[in-house]
């Protein structure tokens, strides 16, 4: 894992006294909420429904046990005891009192967090493959990338103000676990003839238009990854409209440019940008990938896995993937437990995934986007003994990628911007799918809500999503079938007239069991929909 | 009616306005009638409130009641968690938000 030098540790101290002294004018009088509104943004402070809220960044989704223990003690003194894990890989914190965040922001401060950059209109945190170091099929580590990035976007003077937020992801796999093509910037690290570089991908993204992102740029050298992402930002920032909010993301500029004018422009800048001296040297590269370097993984751990256990085996089966090391594993915690709220955990909870990251998996832990938590470097041996604390604690839910593991924004239950509620839609439909076996019968199958049209819950990706939309002041349910985030990524089509919240779970099953009749052997549900495409899901929606 | 609502400045909690001053419960809450806009200049002025706004609401035997489902979650707490609710031991409280 990275660790802060002393330039970072200053940077973040100095932003925590900063803030201190503007929280204490703005209490006092002298600044207006006016004035005082774009600076707890860029603290990543906003006032919500019921408080403020605090969005806490945790850089590609990478966190030791002694970060996880912080975010359990912030939840715990500051908040209700419980913290929010959302799509971008962060945490969120719903009952925050203004007065208490410069304490916060000093307490995540000395363990190397904070939160900035976590709203306005700057580079937001860079997300990233959650089984980075671990998968068997990545061309190297995308992390260490992923940390050049967050030093380069950190604080960017040029990039501070854009027209709209921007979001990066970095992949380092042919399989897309971090909904790549759906950021402003998506890149995915490959070789080629021996050398490392990068796709570029630019202009994706989900919201009221969503995107997928076309590729810009077969292949950026490493060398020059930098100079090539701060000339896509300058052209961006020199032409994106800040006329129009809802025009206002890169993926309008690209749409309305062109794929071919954007990318013309691009090189004409990366040309410049090149004269700069912008990229680092490989000894700076070098520096930053050290961090990121294999743990001392057991040569010797056993590859067997005691499965005598119907209900481990089945954990096993579900949650634990392959890793690249021999005799290990990944296992991925899930934060959607029956009945539970998507991404919630208590203060209790993650202690204990820091407990046990700290015991079981070389201190490492990961937030994916879809809102659970991973240990990367987990001995196979040591599987059955993580499954049972994790029963203990509520947390053994054995439904990776299937329909109760759904991703779901905070909506209307906290959201001011929401228009309808999200999560109990996810609760009726996680109670509706509840039996085990009926989940695996249906198999992978996402399913992602969001409360507005801001997609915060990545409907657009979903298999099958939902957008809660206000009717005359009523909480209604648009489905959407046939999106992915994935490798394969694809936006989801509206099926028809929307639902009141009992009708879209009804619908949902119509649309799972018209499935279950027309699938073929080891098809998933998105396999079959684009195989027979929207009508007879719809026939069966609506009749 | 017309009833005015924010959030307090140092905490964040949703307040409403109750004629005199501010309570975190809706059903202290009094009718501003035209002169909403005017109370929350001067009260936001005064650092008591925060973002403050004018919405509609019903007057029932009980209070106040929101007219839109988003201001009344936000006069009770999330529906999901009860027990973070002004009312948590109250089993009819989500019929009220519903």
């Amino acid at each position: 894992m990275y660790k802060y030098d002393h330039y970072d540790q200053a940077i973040v101290d100095a932003r925590v006294e900063e803030f201190r002294d503007q929280v204490r004018r703005r209490i006092a009088g002298d600044m207006t909420e006016d004035q005082f509104k774009p600076l707890r943004l860029m603290n990543g402070l906003y006032l919500q429904l019921h408080a403020y809220m605090l969005r806490v960044a945790i850089p590609y989704g990478t966190l030791d046990s002694r970060q996880m223990r912080m975010l359990a003690h912030i939840a715990r003194k500051y908040d209700r005891d419980y913290g929010h894990f959302t799509t971008r890989q962060n945490i969120q914190y719903n009952w925050i009192k203004l007065e208490d965040a410069p304490d916060i922001l000093a307490d995540l401060a000395t363990v190397e967090m904070h939160a900035i950059q976590t709203s306005g209109n700057c580079i937001r945190n860079i997300s990233s493959d959650q089984y980075a170091g671990a998968a068997a099929d990545e061309v190297t580590d995308p992390r260490p990338w992923a940390e050049l990035l967050r030093q380069w976007s950190t604080f960017h003077p040029e990039f501070s103000y854009l027209p709209r937020k921007f979001k990066i992801a970095v992949i380092a796999s042919p399989t897309d676990r971090a909904a790549m093509r759906l950021h402003d910037i998506g890149i995915e690290m490959v070789e080629r003839d021996g050398q490392l570089g990068g796709r570029i991908f630019v202009g994706g993204g989900m919201g009221r238009t969503p995107m997928i992102a076309p590729e810009i740029k077969d292949f950026v050298t490493s060398a020059d990854l930098l100079s090539y992402l701060e000339a896509c930002l300058r052209v961006y920032n020199r032409h994106g409209r800040r006329d129009n909010i809802y025009k206002a993301r890169i993926k309008i500029l690209i749409h309305e440019l062109g794929a071919d004018e954007y990318r013309r422009q691009v090189e004409a800048e990366f040309a410049h940008v090149k004269t700069l001296g912008l990229d680092p040297p490989a000894a700076e590269y070098d520096r930053i990938a050290a961090f990121f370097a294999a743990p001392a993984f057991d040569a010797d751990a056993p590859d067997a896995i005691d499965r005598s256990d119907p209900d481990f085996a089945l954990w096993v089966d579900q949650n634990v993937a392959a890793h690249k090391q021999p005799g290990h594993a990944i296992v991925t915690i899930s934060l959607k437990p029956a009945g539970g709220i998507p991404g919630d955990a208590s203060s209790a909870q993650i202690d204990l995934m820091a407990d046990l990251a700290e015991r079981y998996s070389f201190d490492e832990l990961r937030v994916t986007h879809a809102q659970n938590i991973v240990l990367p470097h987990v001995r196979k041996a040591d599987l059955h003994a993580i499954w049972m604390a994790l029963a203990d604690a509520g947390l053994a839910e054995a439904n990776l990628d299937l329909i109760s593991d759904i991703i779901a924004c905070p909506g209307l239950d906290y959201c001011s911007l929401a228009n309808a509620r999200s999560i109990p839609v996810a609760q009726k439909i996680a109670a509706r799918f509840a039996s085990p076996e009926r989940q695996r019968d249906i198999g992978e199958l996402k399913l992602k809500i969001s409360g507005c049209i801001n997609a915060c819950g990545h409907h657009h990706a979903g298999h099958i999503g939902i957008l809660g939309v206000d009717r005359k002041g009523t909480e209604n349910y648009q489905l959407l079938l046939g999106g992915s985030g994935a490798e394969d990524a694809s936006l989801g089509k509206i099926t028809g007239p929307g639902f009141d919240e009992d009708g879209v779970v009804d619908a949902i099953e119509r649309t799972v069991e018209k499935y279950r009749t027309l699938r073929t052997d080891g098809e998933r549900f998105l396999d079959t929909y684009r195989r027979v495409g929207m009508d007879p899901f719809k026939e069966a929606i609506y009749g | 009616m017309k009833i005015l609502t924010g959030n307090d400045l140092k905490t964040g909690a949703v307040t409403w306005w109750t004629g005199e001053g501010w309570s975190i419960h809706v059903e202290d809450a009094a009718d501003v009638g035209e002169h909403g806009e005017s109370i929350a200049a001067a009260e936001e002025g005064a650092r008591r409130v925060n973002a403050p706004y004018v919405i509609a609401a019903q007057a029932t035997a009980e209070g106040p009641r929101p007219a839109h489902i988003k201001d009344r979650i936000r006069a009770l707490g999330p529906t999901v968690r009860l027990d973070l609710t002004l009312k948590p031991a109250d089993p009819a409280v989500g019929e009220w938000v519903i």
